[in-house]
């Protein structure tokens, strides 16, 4: 009998800094201000840390950009003297907490440290300042075939398999436009979202284009912070003072020999199409037992497509299942990102996914909390070559 | 004779990608193929992915293709890049999943769509760098 470890797994404590479009803490103190939250959440200290994990891999010393808080300086700065470590790649932005179940399976680890510290707003106050404009590093591995034909981001990657996706399926920007409508309406009552001011369906289709078919509202918003969640052996988790929430089951999307973004056979599937799979092979529950989605939108059609991949709706049907935004509302039958996503909330980048879940799955969303009972949560992080997807779960 | 073009983003050139980026000087793309199977290989592998041969080496293709996917780029990334602009995926006839991210600068935009039978030419950018760049049959 296979076993699954991470059935044996819970998240204990949820944290998360202050999220600056334009920062005024240093990136390294928000990555501490969480994982202190965190902790505290759990109702442990740091001498119980046992593991820590993040995404991605962080050189010590780092002080900002896409990575911003590094595993030993977050342990040096916190005195934790983990046992085990990890900044393993495959589950996407969450993989540090599939990497925490293994660890907790293992026997290295109780209760592991997991984060995602983003710092590229930060402008560092050294001499010399930020790398010069203009300034870029020659493009490698499968990115040398891409960045050369003015493709520098990756807006202009996704929006080409959002416009073959939504070609093939008939799928609209009009449709397409609920996603960012509805989550800037759950961030009206997020107070920690970065843009709470909504917007019609109208006001969506009048924006700037970047790259068809994806205008400015179609983008999340980079922003600086960290979210921390704490993952624990589940018979260290009873007694805690938060309601355990267990981790059903995790799947990741990790063909690596299909890192180009393009040469999938099932182009424009991605990595995200894999992790769905992987864990739906973890678990006895279907979509229908799922009550929130909290789903990458780093671009609006990446959400639509793990919605597709989770199955939720049928391939190609994602357009015609959020029309009129009813359905994902806070009060409809399968809501959408109730913080606002990183859309409006900002690019917490994939863990921030993962802490409204569990504020949902707790009944902790005060205004925003959705208007039914929450018992499975699904979370899906990634785009292109990267997937990380995960059932989250209470019990009665 | 056209305008100079636009600087790109180019790679370092080694081992692994010179025929790619230097090949076209013969006026033809050239792909990684496996000399034992005949599997074309994109990226570069150092083993042949479909039967493990290490007899691997560049050759010619017919630069033919269609488009299967694309966008149109409306954002100026780099203030000496004109937009708009469409960068597209080309899959190449000699395979079906043969692809290359590429763009079409001697195509009206308003011509361009998925499946547009397309041929490869090259615009030459300073160190001898032939980028593979693709127009309407």
């Amino acid at each position: 009998m296979t076993i699954y470890g991470e059935k044996d797994c819970a998240i204990t404590g949820i944290g998360q800094s202050e999220i600056y479009r334009k920062p005024t803490v240093q990136p390294l103190e928000l990555g501490l201000r969480a994982c202190e939250r965190a902790v505290a959440d759990a109702g442990l200290t740091m001498a119980d840390i046992d593991g820590v994990a993040c995404w991605p891999a962080t050189p010590p010393g780092t002080a900002y950009g896409f990575a911003s808080a590094a595993i030993a300086d977050v342990c040096q700065s916190l005195g934790i003297k983990p046992n085990w470590w990890s900044e393993a790649n495959m589950g996407a932005q969450i993989s540090s907490i599939m990497e925490a179940c293994a660890a907790i399976a293992a026997g290295y680890a109780n209760h592991v440290l997991c984060y995602r510290s983003v710092g590229q707003r930060w402008i560092p106050r050294i001499p010399g300042g930020a790398a010069a404009a203009g300034n870029h590093p020659a493009p490698v591995g499968p990115y040398e075939y891409m960045i050369p034909y003015q493709a520098p981001s990756a807006a202009i990657w996704c929006a080409i398999h959002a416009n073959t996706h939504m070609t093939r399926y008939g799928i609209t920007r009009e449709q397409m436009g609920w996603i960012p409508v509805v989550q800037r309406r759950n961030a009206s009552l997020n107070p920690n979202a970065i843009y709470r001011e909504p917007f019609t369906i109208e006001e969506y289709l009048e924006a700037r284009m970047i790259s068809t078919p994806f205008s400015l509202l179609d983008c999340d918003i980079p922003c600086d912070g960290t979210t921390a969640v704490i993952v624990s052996r589940a018979d260290a988790a009873r007694d805690l003072p938060n309601k355990p929430v267990r981790i059903e089951a995790f799947g990741a999307g990790g063909q690596v020999r299909m890192e180009t973004w393009i040469a999938r056979p099932d182009y424009p599937h991605m990595a995200l199409n894999d992790a769905t799979k992987q864990m739906w092979n973890r678990t006895d529950l279907t979509p229908a037992d799922v009550d929130t989605m909290h789903l990458y939108d780093g671009f609006t059609w990446l959400t639509m497509a793990w919605m597709e991949a989770f199955g939720f709706c049928g391939e190609g049907e994602s357009g015609a299942f959020i029309e009129g935004g009813q359905r994902i509302s806070l009060d409809g039958e399968l809501p959408l990102n109730p913080n606002g996503g990183q859309l409006s909330e900002g690019r917490m980048h994939g863990l921030g996914f993962v802490h409204e879940a569990v504020t949902q799955l707790r009944g902790q969303g005060g205004p925003r909390q959705v208007k039914k009972d929450v018992k499975v949560s699904a979370v899906g992080s990634g785009g292109g070559p990267l997937g990380g997807a995960m059932l989250l779960r209470v019990d009665d | 004779m056209e305008t100079a073009a636009p600087p790109r983003n180019l790679p370092a050139i080694t081992e692994t990608n010179a025929y790619f980026w230097l090949g076209g000087a013969d006026g033809h793309l050239h792909i990684l193929r496996c000399q034992k199977c005949r599997t074309w290989i994109h990226p570069y592998a150092g083993r042949c992915p479909e039967c493990g041969s290490a007899e691997l080496a560049p050759e010619p293709v017919s630069g033919r293709g269609t488009v299967a996917g694309f966008s149109v780029n409306h954002q100026q990334w780099d203030p000496t890049v004109p937009v708009p602009y469409v960068v597209a995926i080309v899959e190449l006839e000699e395979r079906a999943d043969l692809r290359l991210m590429t763009n079409l600068p001697r195509t009206p935009i308003e011509e361009v769509r998925i499946g547009l039978p397309v041929k490869v030419y090259f615009e030459e950018q300073p160190g001898s760098i032939f980028v593979p760049l693709f127009e309407k049959a």
